[in-house]
């Protein structure tokens, strides 16, 4: 009996417990599910409904009600009246995620008591929660900037109270590459606000912490960028991070934050809206009253280095509240990419011409080309480096515009083509020097810069980038300013070799040049030079007499006490052998700059010479006399001989 | 008609005239070698000694530029040896075989070493220059003409010895010559050499070929004969000499062959010219751009 009353007891217990457990959320809803049920907090009508349907569908609905509303009583109806009303803590169950919140931004602005600060509910929503990768969902990717938009938009409170620089970060985020994927392409792959800001612990950039700080933000970008630094390193190498190593530019330095694709890039305006209008052979403009082609050949760009940029990479200065966007972008600015070379050439005398108003003088363009342009190693490209004397030729020749600079009249790219240089390049050795290696390739200056290449002071140190061997030669020998102890003025490379003109050294010409150059300084003993056997030959146009630089060197060339000289003791023997294969001690001895005319230094010439004088003039001076008496005697005799004849003829 | 005519005439006249032999065929040839070579070694060592002077430049390359002028000069050199070599065998020969002495070759009537009369031949002609003498009457060698033939003697020697200096200046430095040596040969050969073209050019020229006498040529080094006339008038005492000793017959020659006449005639005014084109080239250039 007892066994029966106590199972009658415990089965409407189990029916209560059970019934309870069962139709918990059913029970609350009863009451919650009624549109119009509503209570006064603080004199304000709050609404208590809870849409049953949402909620179904919701990330929790599996969950009863009371899993996070608890600790009240829900028989005691209404619950807890007058008493401060209890909020749900997400914490229960989210508590890494409400750690992060909690020291987020928004997190640390709600402990403030910021009434603006937003919570779980004010993004994730209440009872209609959806998983983010919901579409309804408002954390969906595709509704992040629209959810942080509400708070963040041009005019809210929360923009009123902004301390950082950016305006309209929804409006240039929707014109941005990345919002201009999310929108217009819907690829949910690209980057949104939490992409960069993350979601939970979102940080002022100003915190350490923060994933768009200045330290952080590469590797926020490159969560998705995986190698962009690499790529990077390309345009910045040789800018900043070699002039400032310790200033390596962020990305947002040129990729403005929300605005990415202004800067270089933006993929909206593709090639295909450009070439609309510039494909039409007939397009101008009018600039300074004169026509101007802006035609663009498809033709060009798709042969060129640039093919695989789109035009906008350029021609950066383009807007979309210009109509048409591209009016007035003013000229494309290579050093975007081409830093170092746009530097070079601001220093030389092209640009200081055009900065003086010669037009004239060229741009980058005028070299390169513009939608045709080639890589130098191109063999149609005009930098290449036989076709560069044509192309500098264009202007430096005498009907050129460059004119002025010329030294002589036949012009100085014919003079470099008769050059060894010059007839070097013609047979196709390419790593000849042709203008752009001794003038340099952007840095061009008159030779009386200092700073010119070309200058007298820096010329040998240009030559010896090819020329190493006889550089080094040549900074040991008597002519380089570290040698030589003098205030006079020495010589350099271009004193011997001339620059155009410049030729092999074997060429008897040069030779025969090479001998007034010596003797511009040693005039005395260039002199004498040709009252010997080697100077007398040389003028007959002897290329294998000995000139000076073959006894006494060329580069490296010493005074004679120089053990090292060619002509010191130990070595001229030495020397002469190179013509004179049985040189001897006493052969050396030849006086290779002897004149008759010196009596004190060469006595023996000067009193040989002028016996051997009155010998000649004595024998002249008789044989003149006896001859010169002879001819009119001998005239007379024959005159009368012939009178003689005729009167013996007659008679 | 009028042409053939005069040749005929002409052709008369010769086989009238009488020849007297001069030189042998065998000294024409040595002077022919002497012309060669002493022509080739001017032109060639003049466009070296005044190499600044455009003139001897153009004619350097002309000749195929220096080294070939080079090998013409020592080819030249080889020639005047040669000739010199020929010369003394034939003073040797000349004293052995013909059984001339020695005395009578230094010493004798037609001796080539100067001598006292030599010096009175001299004082008279002179004097007949200045027109208070007749000529004096010469033998077979004039004092001009010993002159000319112990220049050659004393040129070859000098300027032969002195080129082989140049030619071989390894060699002889070798041998311990000093090396300054070099430059007083170069000295010696070149100034010895202005002399001998200088006077060949022109003193010998006008006393041999452009006195007014013999004016333009005389060709009897190479036809070897002159005719009797003239002979009797230029050298009256060798005629009066033959004369005398009954020798005149001996010395009769045939009148020289047309050939032999005309190759005189073209290489004699070929040398004559090539030499006066040197002289004037000279002249200009010691003149004008020696130092």
């Amino acid at each position: 009996m007892i066994k029966k009353r106590f199972l009658l007891f415990l089965l409407p217990l189990f029916f209560l417990l059970l019934g309870k457990l069962a139709a918990q959320t059913d029970e609350c809803l009863m009451c919650h599910g009624d549109r119009s049920l509503d209570y006064s907090r603080d004199g304000k009508l709050v609404s208590l409904y809870v849409n049953e349907s949402k909620f179904k569908n919701s990330i929790h609905a599996d969950l009863e009600c009371v899993d996070c509303h608890f600790d009240f009583d829900p028989e005691d109806i209404p619950h807890r009246e007058g008493e401060q009303i209890y909020k749900v803590d997400c914490n229960i169950c989210h508590d890494e995620v409400g750690e992060k919140y909690h020291e987020s931004l928004h997190g640390q602005a709600l402990e403030k008591g910021r009434f603006l600060a937003p919570n779980c509910i004010t993004c994730h929503g209440k009872h209609d929660i959806l998983p983010h990768t919901n579409p309804e969902a408002k954390t969906y990717v595709m509704n992040i900037p629209d959810l942080c938009g509400n708070c963040h938009k041009e005019g809210t409170q929360v923009s009123a109270m902004r301390s950082v620089s950016q305006r309209h970060i929804l409006e240039n985020y929707k014109e941005s590459i990345h919002g201009d994927g999310l929108f217009k392409r819907g690829l949910i792959v690209t980057a949104v606000c939490t992409s960069c800001h993350f979601t939970h612990n979102i940080l002022p950039h100003e915190d350490p912490n923060s994933s768009i700080n200045r330290d952080n933000i590469a590797g926020t970008c490159m969560q998705c960028h995986t190698q962009i630094e690499a790529v990077h390193q390309k345009v910045i190498r040789g800018e900043l991070w070699e002039k400032q190593p310790h200033m390596i530019p962020a990305c947002v330095d040129c990729h403005q934050p929300h605005e990415v694709r202004r800067v270089f890039y933006d993929q909206n305006y593709d090639d295909k809206r450009c070439m609309t209008c510039h494909s039409d052979e007939n397009l101008t403009r009018v600039v300074d009253g004169k026509e101007q082609s802006l035609y663009v050949d498809p033709n060009d760009i798709q042969h060129s280095a640039h093919k695989d940029n789109s035009c906008i990479k350029c021609h950066t200065d383009i807007s979309e509240f210009n109509d048409p966007i591209c009016i007035e972008s003013g000229r494309v600015d290579c050093s975007i990419c081409h830093a170092n070379e746009v530097d070079e050439w601001e220093l030389s005398q092209h640009s200081r011409e055009r900065m003086a108003g010669n037009y004239d003088a060229p741009y980058c363009t005028d070299c390169h080309g513009s939608h045709n342009v080639l890589k130098k190693t191109d063999k149609n490209s005009p930098t290449f480096s036989r076709n560069v004397p044509q192309l500098c030729g264009k202007c430096h020749s005498p009907d050129g515009v460059a004119k002025g600079m010329e030294v002589d009249e036949t012009g100085i790219v014919k003079d470099y083509s008769q050059s060894i240089h010059g007839r070097l390049l013609e047979t196709g050795l390419t790593v000849t020097a042709s203008c752009v290696d001794c003038h340099s390739a952007h840095r061009e200056l008159p030779s009386d810069d200092p700073l010119s290449f070309v200058h007298r002071d820096n010329v040998g140190e240009t030559c010896a980038k090819c020329h190493l061997g006889i550089y080094e030669q040549f900074t040991e020998s008597i002519h380089h300013p570290s040698v030589a102890d003098t205030d006079k003025e020495l010589p350099g490379c271009q004193d011997c070799h001339q620059a155009h003109t410049i030729k092999r050294t074997e060429q008897m010409t040069f030779r025969q040049e090479i001998i007034d150059q010596c003797g511009r300084c040693h005039e005395d003993v260039t002199n004498t030079y040709f009252d010997t056997f080697h100077g007398k030959v040389s003028k007959l146009g002897s290329s294998i007499t000995a000139e000076c630089a073959d006894c006494h060197g060329s580069h490296n060339i010493l005074p004679t006490y120089n053990p090292k000289s060619t002509l010191h003791r130990n070595n001229i023997i030495e020397t002469c052998q190179t013509c004179h294969e049985n040189s001897n001690r006493k052969f050396v001895g030849y006086l290779t700059h002897a004149t008759h005319h010196d009596k004190d230094k060469y006595p023996f010439l000067y009193y040989t010479f002028w016996s051997m004088t009155i010998l000649l003039a004595t024998t002249f001076l008789f044989f003149g006399i006896h001859t010169l008496l002879w001819l009119p005697r001998g005239l007379a005799e024959k005159r009368k001989e012939r009178r003689e004849n005729k009167k013996g003829n007659s008679e | 008609m009028e042409n053939q005519n005069s040749t005929t005439e002409n052709r008369a006249k010769e086989h009238e005239e009488k020849y007297i032999w001069r030189f042998e065929p065998f000294l024409s040839f040595l002077h022919i070698m002497v012309v060669i070579s002493f022509l080739a070694l001017a032109i060639t060592g003049m466009t070296i000694k005044f190499s600044g002077v455009a003139a001897f430049q153009v004619a350097s390359q002309i000749m195929g530029g220096y080294e070939v002028t080079g090998y013409i000069h020592r080819l030249a050199a080889i020639i005047t040896f040669g000739y010199f070599a020929l010369h003394i065998g034939y003073l040797i020969k000349k004293v052995a075989k013909q059984k001339k002495s020695l005395k009578y070759m230094l010493s004798g009537e037609n001796s080539m070493v100067p001598n006292k009369r030599d010096l009175k031949e001299l004082i008279g002609t002179f004097k007949w220059f200045f027109g208070v003498g007749k000529r004096p009457d010469y033998g077979r060698w004039t004092y001009w003409e010993k002159f000319d033939y112990f220049a050659v003697f004393w040129g070859v020697a000098v300027i032969g010895f002195s080129g082989l200096i140049l030619w071989f200046p390894e060699f002889f430095t070798a041998l311990g010559l000093p090396g300054w040596l070099i430059n007083v040969a170069t000295i010696v050969h070149s100034d010895e050499a202005l002399l001998a073209t200088g006077f060949i050019f022109t003193v010998h020229f006008f006393n041999t070929h452009f006195r007014p006498d013999k004016f333009p040529m005389d060709n009897v080094i190479f036809t070897g004969r002159v005719p009797l006339e003239e002979f009797k008038k230029d050298r009256p005492r060798e005629y009066q000499q033959l004369v005398d000793e009954g020798k005149l017959e001996d010395r009769f020659a045939p009148p020289p062959p047309e050939w032999l006449k005309k190759f005189a005639k073209i290489f004699g005014f070929t040398a004559l010219t090539l030499g006066l084109l040197i002289v004037v080239l000279i002249i200009y250039s010691m003149i004008f751009l020696y130092r």
